[in-house]
């Protein structure tokens, strides 16, 4: 059943990306950003449901205090599963890989990315990566937790660390072609009169994304080479008894993945940067300052590494100075939060589905990030470190910040990418569900981690089962929300009403060519007289929600 | 950078670069042999480092190259600097842990 | 927010030319910025191993010096020739592409790839040795304190971790580039590079060069240490 009216579909009648060949080859080989996006989108995808059917079975587990649904060992081996599943198959590629190469391009003016044949190695990197960590879940699972903390990992962990470590370290190289990629495309494929300030802040994020991905990446994957050498020679380079100081592991790996944080968090908030201005039909409230906290962000991001290791027996010298820069992080982000509430005010507001998720993200990244201000004060972090509230702190931002970013942006550009318009009814009932069910599952772990259950453990104190309970059910409404996407943007694809060029009315150059876009993305390489969000009376846009939101999306024709 | 400006580096000074190479790595070996304490480590650094920035700037061709290869150039080695300093703060510093015992 | 360019797309024809640019500097600019993109993340990538190399070194400082005793230095320094002159002829290649000339072209990229396999074969050589004096580190590393030196063999086998992890990593980065000059090779001899378009030949230099800066750095940190 759906809420939309249905239009009879009417099929594009000019030739686009989609329709330019059909061919198994013709995906597999294709340098098309566009088409590469969407092999990304599928096999994230997959991705993310696979990384989440071990979510299911940890909230089983955790529904009673004894953990009678597994063994420990099987245990250890879900969550570390589950943790490098998401972060490495899925938070890290799901904005940039999917919606950043889609839409670079398109929002620069460009016909592609710089370097097309790179674009699609780095798709079959990843894919090889994601198979050789397959390969280790299908072969008994690691369960060294996703950090591979030494010299756990590299001496006493009997799992297939190696299989594992090498699947992560692969597609860290498809990590730093994209941003290698997309660095290059932003200062050289610019349409004339696109400047720098004209850029759209999606794209600013990605940006900034891509240079934590170039600067921090290959630390990882060194780091990831010493391991495997130490396991496979057994030789001593992070263990204490030959020498070695598991310390100094911890310092490569999280100088890359903690900005890794910002790598997965920054390219939503590009998009929430772009949802928030159109669906308030209001210019960006303080754009230059939401530019550049990206870069600050990106930049400020590896300064701060330290604060996962204030309990690991750093220098309590080295913990005071990460603890007083780790403070410093808040001020981009509220950057951020204060412009996009700044946008809101007194815009001309409109809760289509994108902006609900708009709302889902401003709201739980500030509990998120607020939270992560307790986590930076050293003594505070003594108490909480390795419980749950650290669990439910970057949940909140990855899941509550990163998800529905993505999300919120996968429909609003659904019909840019589809050319076809998602049942509204259907997406405004799943953002709910998610919602609530995002809340449900991880607000009782803030309160089990204060309360003092740590993390990894899956046999707990009797009275701490009302919150893990809780939390489980939670966790079941955010599988039917996710679930509910899935299905109905399928649907979609064959039933939903056609889009037009510019269901929303929206500013920004991808909407000005048609959709699906074209192959090449233009009928010709536009010239670039205005910034970014015009969306203001006189230049051309509607300012009234009404006039531009008929259901089923007729374009806004406008020339 | 155009090809024009490449142009501009001759064979003559590609040569020169190339002895002052050699003659650097000679006066690195030759140093290595005296004594000078802590110095050394800081003499064969500073040599391998104007070796480094002599090929830099002449064989990749960043003596003429824009302004934003050079942020790049830059911004590479400033990074590395940023993961070695805080890396050795903690190490530096954590005898006053082991002391507090 | 916009208006169509009147620019026609591909207005200029050339064979190299990528159809999404518009033109071969445009196409040029991106190459060369790639590139240098790419040196960053190898930067950071074997910055990575040199922290820490100087983590360990500052922890072993007697049992680095001691096992860097062990290092042959005449062939390090003949290697670090070697490398210096390979980066000359790299650089002569380049200048020979800039130039249009494909014979000076096709020469020097071929005497690179000599003096490259000098060097791998004077490393294997090296390697060798180490095996026969058991300084691999691993499950037949041997240390004799009366003998090799009286240092903590835990230090003088971190040292020899790093020797191999960083001398391996830089060999391997040498075999991938004799592969691609070896490609630039074919490529020259077919005609496919022009004083317009060379952009190949001049990113394989750029990365070249940069190989011989990481070994600039690794000699005097791995064979000179302590040698008064």
């Amino acid at each position: 059943m759906t809420t939309i009216p249905i239009d009879e579909p009417r099929i594009e009648q000019h030739s686009n990306y989609l329709t330019n060949g059909y061919s198994v080859k013709s995906w597999l080989l294709t340098t098309d950003h566009k088409r590469i996006a969407l092999l990304y989108l599928i096999t994230i995808t997959l991705f993310f449901f696979l990384g989440g059917a071990f979510a299911v079975l940890i909230r089983l587990d955790l529904m009673t205090p004894a953990g009678d649904l597994m063994r420990d060992e099987t245990y250890n081996k879900m969550f570390t599963m589950h943790g490098i599943i998401m972060v490495f198959f899925f938070l890290i590629p799901a904005v940039p890989a999917v919606l950043g190469n889609f839409l670079i391009p398109l929002m620069i003016g460009a016909r592609d990315l710089a370097f097309p044949r790179i674009n699609l190695l780095s798709w079959y990197v990843f894919v090889i990566g994601g198979l050789f960590t397959l390969a280790s879940v299908a072969s008994g699972g690691v369960d060294t937790g996703w950090t591979f903390y030494t010299p756990y990992s590299s001496t006493y962990a009997n799992t297939h660390v190696v299989l594992a470590a090498l699947g992560v370290f692969i597609t860290g190289f498809s990590s730093i072609l994209t941003g290698l990629n997309f660095i290059v495309t932003v200062h050289t494929m610019r349409a004339p009169g696109m400047t720098w300030f004209r850029l759209p802040l999606f794209v600013w994020a990605n940006y900034a994304t891509s240079l934590i991905m170039i600067l921090g990446t290959p630390v990882l994957a060194v780091t990831i080479v010493l391991v495997a050498i130490e396991r496979i020679f057994g030789v001593g380079i992070f263990d204490p008894k030959l020498g070695g100081d598991p310390l100094l592991f911890q310092h490569l790996f999280w100088f890359y993945s903690h900005p890794a944080v910002y790598i997965m968090i920054l390219p939503s908030m590009g998009v929430i940067s772009e949802l928030v201005t159109c669906f308030s039909r209001k210019r960006i409230f303080g754009y230059g300052f939401v530019a550049v906290s990206s870069l600050l962000i990106a930049v400020y991001g590896f300064l701060v590494w330290g604060h996962h290791m204030f309990v690991s027996g750093q220098s309590v010298y080295a913990g005071m100075i990460f603890s007083f820069l780790s403070f410093f992080v808040a001020i981009p982000s509220a950057i951020k939060v204060f412009n996009w509430t700044a946008t809101l005010y007194k815009g001309s507001i409109s809760y289509q589905t994108p902006m609900l998720y708009v709302f889902g993200f401003i709201g739980l990244f500030a509990i998120g990030g607020l939270t992560g201000l307790f986590l930076a004060t050293l003594a505070v972090d003594v108490h909480v470190h390795d419980t749950y509230f650290i669990v439910a702190h970057f949940h909140y931002i990855m899941v509550g910040g990163v998800v529905m970013g993505y999300l919120g942006g996968i429909h609003f550009w659904w019909p840019k990418i589809t050319g076809r318009m998602y049942p509204e009814g259907w997406a405004k009932l799943a953002a709910l569900i998610i919602f609530v069910g995002f809340n449900l599952t991880f607000f009782p772990q803030f309160l089990l981690g204060y309360l003092g259950m740590p993390r990894r453990y899956h046999v707990y104190p009797e009275e701490f089962q009302i919150l893990n309970v809780m939390s489980s059910a939670g966790a079941s409404i955010l599988g039917v929300g996710y679930l509910l996407p899935l299905v109905y943007l399928f649907w979609s694809l064959r039933w939903g009403p056609a889009a037009g060029p510019n269901p929303w009315a929206a500013a920004g150059l991808e909407w000005q060519t048609s959709s699906p876009p074209p192959t090449e993305n233009f009928e010709k390489i536009p010239i670039v007289t205005q910034e970014a969000y015009a969306y203001s009376e006189g230049s051309g846009f509607p300012v009234s929600p009404e006039a531009d939101y008929k259901e089923g999306g007729s374009p806004v024709v406008h020339s | 950078m155009t090809a024009h400006d490449e142009h501009s580096i001759s064979t003559r000074t590609y040569f020169l670069v190339f002895t002052a190479l050699l003659v650097l790595t000679g006066v690195t070996v030759v140093a290595a042999f005296f004594n000078f304490g802590h110095l050394n480590d800081i003499i064969a650094l500073v040599i391998a480092g104007t070796k480094a920035t002599l090929v830099i700037l002449f064989f990749m061709h960043v003596w003429h190259a824009s302004g934003l290869t050079r942020v790049f150039v830059l911004s590479g080695f400033a990074w590395l600097a940023l993961l070695m300093a805080f890396t050795f703060a903690d190490l530096f510093t954590r005898w006053q842990v082991e002391a507090a015992g | 927010m916009s208006i169509p360019s009147t620019a026609e797309h591909h207005t200029t024809t050339h064979p190299a030319l990528a159809h999404h640019f518009n033109d071969l500097a445009q196409q040029r600019e991106a190459g060369t910025l790639g590139m240098w993109t790419f040196l960053v993340t190898e930067v950071m990538f074997f910055g990575g191993a040199f922290t820490g190399y100087a983590y360990y070194r500052w922890k072993f400082p007697e049992a680095f010096q001691a096992a860097s005793h062990h290092l042959d230095i005449v062939l390090g320094t003949i290697n670090t020739v070697v490398l210096i002159c390979s980066s000359l002829t790299m650089v002569l290649a380049v200048q020979g592409a800039q130039r249009g000339d494909r014979k000076r072209l096709v020469r020097f990229l071929l005497l690179t790839i000599l003096l490259a396999l000098v060097f791998l074969g004077i490393k294997a050589f090296e390697y060798h040795h180490k095996w026969v004096e058991g300084h691999v580190p691993g499950r037949y590393f041997r240390w004799d304190p009366q003998h090799d030196g009286a240092v903590s063999p835990g230090g003088a086998q971190l040292f020899y971790s790093f020797y191999f992890t960083m001398t391996g990593i830089h060999a391997a980065h040498m075999i991938i580039g004799i592969g691609v000059i070896g490609v630039l090779v074919w490529m020259a001899l077919r005609g496919r590079f022009t004083p317009e378009s060379y952009g190949a030949v001049e990113n394989t230099g750029l990365y070249w060069h940069f190989v011989d800066i990481v070994w600039i750095f690794l000699f005097p940190l791995l064979y000179l240490i302590g040698r008064h």
